[in-house]
């Protein structure tokens, strides 16, 4: 019986791009519906009824949400190809305790950036570039955060890299220039075909940051 | 080759009560060490240098921080009463609701704990219930989130019913309404009356004595 695997998603989502790294490393083949946030679906409401957001991945009518609780549950059922945690206990607490280090940082303070000024947006854009460092510390001389292979890590961070030229264009400041470590992984990530069939052009996210401006009335 | 377990935690910590839960059940035998925060050892920051907060679980000298990460470390390596399903769906749920758990229920409960004002005290307090009530849907009518048995929603979801009442007495507000959520509240006091459970949790007037003193720390007029 073949899987009928459908990813709700929104181009733009750091949170959807996770997920869609996930399945193409592993080969799954999926329908993506892109979902229009402003007016949402039927579908959306009812498979995530408590938070009403995407990604929601819906697996045989059995419906995931929560990227990394998806990218999870992907690296679980579809175990035998392209592993993205590592198989021994503490390596994998590792990768988790990262993973949820970069959730409960980089969008909140990414988002901070383009979406305050004066004192507010000048702390934000320092715990930012903190944080980056931190990461960049822990990535070391590895090729990713995963070691030899694309991890849990690298994909729960790599999305956020289409955001960063917005950040810097509307914070004024260099991501670049601060973590170049951290670049140079996000382009060696890039060069992965499941990573840049995933995320999308930063000046098109640059573009609907804008977009978001203007809607919400922020200077 | 160091097999040593040593749990660095905070008496009245609920994240800390989680990873004590979880290691009971498994019946590993460890070290507690007491943190005595705001106080924090140099040995905390060695082990914790990124958050610098407790609880974190030392295994043979090397540390695992950040409470429900300590869990689902402790579910692998000690697979005696598993706390995690195995099926992979029935795990994606239990992350989800451990997930709303901490990031929904938690956060309203201190809302209606924090907010001075009757007006604005009643607000938080049903913004909290409507909160709980979702949560009470993830139960799907279990005796607990577990099934029969507790598991990694009980554990991360049960001290929810210690805070609760805590607050209720405290600043007088209902949270957990038998009428409304009676599946919730009838899942909070057999949780709680576990041994397991029960005995790792610290005495009511200790914990009233220590969230009294919380309360005044929290809603006092700040300084300039």
């Amino acid at each position: 019986m073949a899987d009928e695997v459908i990813l709700l998603d929104f181009w733009a989502s750091p949170f959807g791009m996770r997920v869609r790294i996930a399945l193409e490393e592993k080969g799954v083949k999926y329908e993506y519906r892109e979902q229009d946030l402003r007016n949402k679906s039927s579908l959306l409401l009812q498979m995530n009824p408590v938070h009403k957001k995407i990604p929601v991945l819906i697996h045989n009518g059995k419906p995931v949400s929560e990227s990394l609780i998806v990218v999870q549950y992907v690296d679980e059922v579809w175990k035998d190809k392209g592993p993205l945690l590592p198989s021994d206990p503490y390596e994998r607490a590792q990768a988790r305790f990262w993973a949820d280090f970069v959730d409960m940082k980089i969008y909140g303070l990414g988002s901070k950036t383009w979406q305050t000024k004066g004192e507010e947006q000048e702390a934000a854009k320092k715990e930012l570039i903190e944080c980056l460092k931190l990461l960049e510390k822990e990535l070391g001389d590895k090729p990713y955060f995963g070691g030899e292979t694309l991890g849990y890590v690298d994909v729960t961070l790599v999305p956020f890299y289409t955001w960063f030229y917005a950040y810097e264009k509307e914070g004024n400041f260099s991501i670049e220039t601060e973590c170049p470590k951290l670049i140079e992984w996000a382009n060696r990530c890039l060069q992965k075909e499941s990573v840049s069939k995933s995320l999308v052009d930063r000046e098109k996210v640059y573009g609907f940051i804008l977009e978001l401006k203007k809607r919400r009335g922020i200077e | 080759m160091d097999e040593s377990i040593r749990l660095f935690g905070y008496w009245a910590s609920p994240f800390a009560l989680r990873v004590e839960w979880t290691l009971k059940l498994k019946e590993v035998q460890y070290e507690y060490v007491e943190e005595h925060l705001p106080e924090k050892s140099s040995l905390l920051l060695q082990y914790n240098p990124v958050h610098k907060k407790i609880p974190v679980l030392v295994h043979g000298g090397r540390p695992v921080a950040e409470s429900l990460v300590i869990m689902e470390y402790i579910d692998e390596v000690w697979k005696n009463n598993p706390i995690l399903p195995q099926d992979s769906h029935e795990r994606a749920k239990a992350r989800f609701w451990a997930k709303f758990a901490d990031e929904k229920c938690m956060p309203s409960i201190m809302k209606s704990f924090v907010t001075e004002g009757e007006e604005e005290k009643a607000k938080a307090a049903e913004e909290a219930r409507e909160q709980l009530k979702t949560l009470e849907n993830g139960l799907e009518g279990k005796r607990f989130f577990g099934g029969e048995t507790i598991g990694f929603v009980d554990i991360a979801a049960g001290w929810l019913g210690i805070w609760a009442r805590l607050v209720e007495e405290i600043v007088d507000v209902k949270l957990i309404d038998a009428e409304t959520m009676p599946l919730l509240r009838a899942w909070f006091a057999h949780f709680l009356e576990l041994e397991t459970i029960k005995e790792c949790v610290p005495p009511w007037d200790k914990l009233l004595e220590h969230s009294r003193g919380f309360h005044k720390k929290l809603t006092a007029p700040a300084t300039t």
